[in-house]
């Protein structure tokens, strides 16, 4: 049992850990989403093997499952849900914006390249950058 | 009536006020109202929590009135006092600063429970004693602060605030999972009964769990190399939030860090030397990073990081006098910092812009203003009288009291290439000729709302800031104490698991 939901884990962060690398929105908002699963499942494995349930006088001790780390669990997962709630809000407002799902760069970064590459005598910025600048993987 | 019964009411009083101005959302006036009563009931309860705290040593309140490692402790030591007194402070004060400007605070009506979110967020993070709460009061600052981030919608924001929750979200699993294992290993979450419970723990698996809360501070605090996410997301904020954000947020990672470093371990001594390295990188690649922006918010939130570097470099010494020093900075630069941004909001809204190469000369037009950023620049560049060479002399003399040389040398000439930065803007921004057209007008002076409230709030974090040096004295024997405090972490345990043992 704990052997499987330690595999179960593993390969949750594993995977959102490889999607966040990615350049696309959806995807690092889906792996964003399987870290928390992972960190969640981790929490629950944390109180050791499951048991009778905690109440008072039904059960031994011994035999009982610890409470703590469901109860954890159960904030961080409400937590995780409202965030990820917000993050998909702002995703679904960025590809309204650009019509695209890559992240972008940062556009002060790629002026202060640009300035650099121009030497300091160069041209002095006078606009946006083109979307091919920016928006380049 | 006890203090102790008032420890709660940092976190009480700023969610009451979220709730009841979510329901006045449509009137402006009584959010204000509203808004500002609670933070100033903040700031006195802070300053009698800190009276208190000075007086006792350690404030406690168990929540439910469950015993201490069962309730949830909410623990008011010195160091949490003197964060909650300023943080409270600079919360009102860029209350008022964001009354007082047109933009978001008129425009949204989520501007004030988000404020309101935030600052119970903040002040949760400071007074609780327990790790999982931690989580939930970082949390409960973040959401807040997405939310404050991303107000108003524009592509710019959109594209920082993605990665700003992006990578907060990282640090936040990344916490869930050290809770975990911490649990796994220990059966507790309670920081005294962690604290006792550690020392029995594998030497090397603590290392492995000190190492791994590091990290997931180090993001919310902007550690090299864990920075990066920082100068973006800042400067697109709106003004008195990103106010906020410099001077507040990244403090508390670095309240965190000083937290549970010296709580639940015993710091060895490459764990000093580990954080003197994160200090030194820390700082002089926030500084250089600084020198190639042209923007004046970009410069100034670079500048966040090179001095988190000399927090940092406080509590890397492992003495009483450097964590004291880094207590000393820490007030210190909560106050100068949020100060440089209100005048940067100020400078934005007279020029209509806060790109360097397209403003100059605000010398003559607006001389107050020049003398409002002169002394809070001044003084984090470190120049005499001003704070921020006390804060920096403490640190030194700290650093050399161990003959810690390198990093010393270091800190200081750090302070040179900020000051270097600080004489950029000044040259840049009240010097010269306007020499070309700004991207924006400057807005017509029936919208401006009332600048007056702005250039209030403003000057009274800088003569705080004055204040600072002028009582300096007192401030770091208080900052003495709490280190103290820190470095005996049994006084804290026993403080909190003590009564009822």
């Amino acid at each position: 049992m704990s052997i499987v939901l330690a595999l179960v884990t593993a390969l949750l962060f594993a995977c959102g850990s490889w999607l966040l690398m990615q350049r696309r929105l959806t995807r690092i908002i889906i792996g964003i989403g399987l870290l928390g699963h992972g960190a969640n499942l981790l929490l629950i494995t944390s109180g050791g093997p499951g048991g009778r349930p905690p109440l008072i006088g039904s059960d031994p001790v011994d035999t009982m499952s610890d409470p703590l780390p469901q109860a954890l669990a159960l904030t961080a997962i409400v937590i995780t849900f409202g965030v990820t709630a917000f993050l998909l809000a702002l995703g679904y407002r960025s590809w309204e914006i650009t019509r695209d799902d890559a992240v972008e760069n940062d556009i002060e970064d790629t002026m202060v390249a640009r300035r650099e590459a121009d030497g300091p005598e160069g041209p002095v910025d006078d606009g946006e950058p083109t979307t091919s600048e920016i928006g380049e993987m | 009536m006890s203090t102790a019964s008032l420890v709660p009411l940092p976190i009480v009083l700023p969610l009451l006020g979220a709730a009841v101005t979510v329901v006045a959302g449509r009137w402006r006036a009584v959010q204000r109202a509203v808004s500002v009563t609670a933070l100033a009931a903040l700031v006195v309860i802070s300053i009698l929590l800190l009276v208190e705290a000075e007086r006792e040593g350690h404030v406690v309140q168990v929540a439910g009135g469950w015993s201490a490692p069962l309730g949830i402790a909410l623990v008011v030591d010195r160091l949490a006092g003197i964060m909650l007194v300023v943080s409270s402070v600079v919360l009102l004060v860029v209350m008022v600063y964001a009354i007082g400007q047109a933009g978001a605070e008129r425009e949204r009506i989520a501007f004030h429970p988000l404020y309101l979110v935030l600052a119970t967020g903040v002040s949760a993070s400071f007074i609780t004693g327990d790790l999982f709460n931690l989580f939930v009061a970082f949390e409960m600052m973040l959401a807040a602060s997405y939310v404050l981030i991303t107000l108003g919608g524009r592509p710019d924001q959109v594209r920082s605030g993605m990665t700003y929750v992006v990578i907060s979200l990282v640090a936040s699993t990344l916490f869930i999972s050290v809770l975990a294992l911490l649990y796994a290993a220990t059966g507790t979450v309670n920081m005294a009964e962690l604290s006792i419970r550690l020392a029995e723990v594998d030497p090397g698996l603590k290392a492995a769990f000190s190492i791994m809360l590091l990290i997931v501070f180090g993001i919310k605090a902007g550690l090299f190399p864990l920075f990066f996410w920082l100068p973006d997301s800042y400067p697109t904020a709106p003004g008195p939030v990103t106010a906020i954000f410099a001077g507040l947020l990244t403090k508390v990672g670095v309240y965190a860090i000083i937290r549970t470093q010296l709580l639940l371990f015993d710091t060895p001594g490459w764990m000093g030397t580990t954080l003197l390295w994160v200090a030194g990188a820390t700082m002089v690649v926030g500084v250089l990073g600084a020198i190639a922006q042209d923007d004046m918010k970009r410069i100034l939130a670079f500048h966040i990081i090179s001095q988190i570097g000399y927090m940092i470099l406080g509590l890397g010494l492992l003495t009483v006098a450097g964590v004291a020093a880094a207590v000393f900075y820490v007030i210190h630069h909560i106050i100068v910092k949020t100060a440089l941004f209100l005048v940067a909001g100020l400078v934005d809204r007279r020029a209509g812009t806060s790109r360097l190469s397209e403003m100059g000369g605000l010398v003559r037009t607006a001389p107050l203003i020049a003398a409002l950023f002169a002394v809070p620049a001044l003084s984090l560049a470190g120049l005499p009288p001003f704070s921020g060479f006390l804060a920096k002399f403490a640190l030194v003399d700290a650093g050399l009291e161990v003959d810690r040389w390198a990093i010393v040398t270091a800190s200081l000439a750090v302070g040179l290439f900020t000051l270097y930065s600080m004489t950029k803007i000044w040259a840049g921004v009240f010097w010269g000729e306007r020499d070309t057209a700004p991207s924006r007008e400057p807005m017509a002076d029936g919208r401006l709302g009332s600048p007056l409230w702005m250039v209030v709030a403003t000057a009274t974090l800088v003569a705080g800031s004055i204040a600072f040096s002028v009582w300096a004295g007192p401030l770091h024997e208080l900052s003495l104490r709490a280190a103290g405090d820190l470095l005996d972490p049994s006084v804290y345990v026993e403080a909190v698991l003590g009564v009822d043992r």
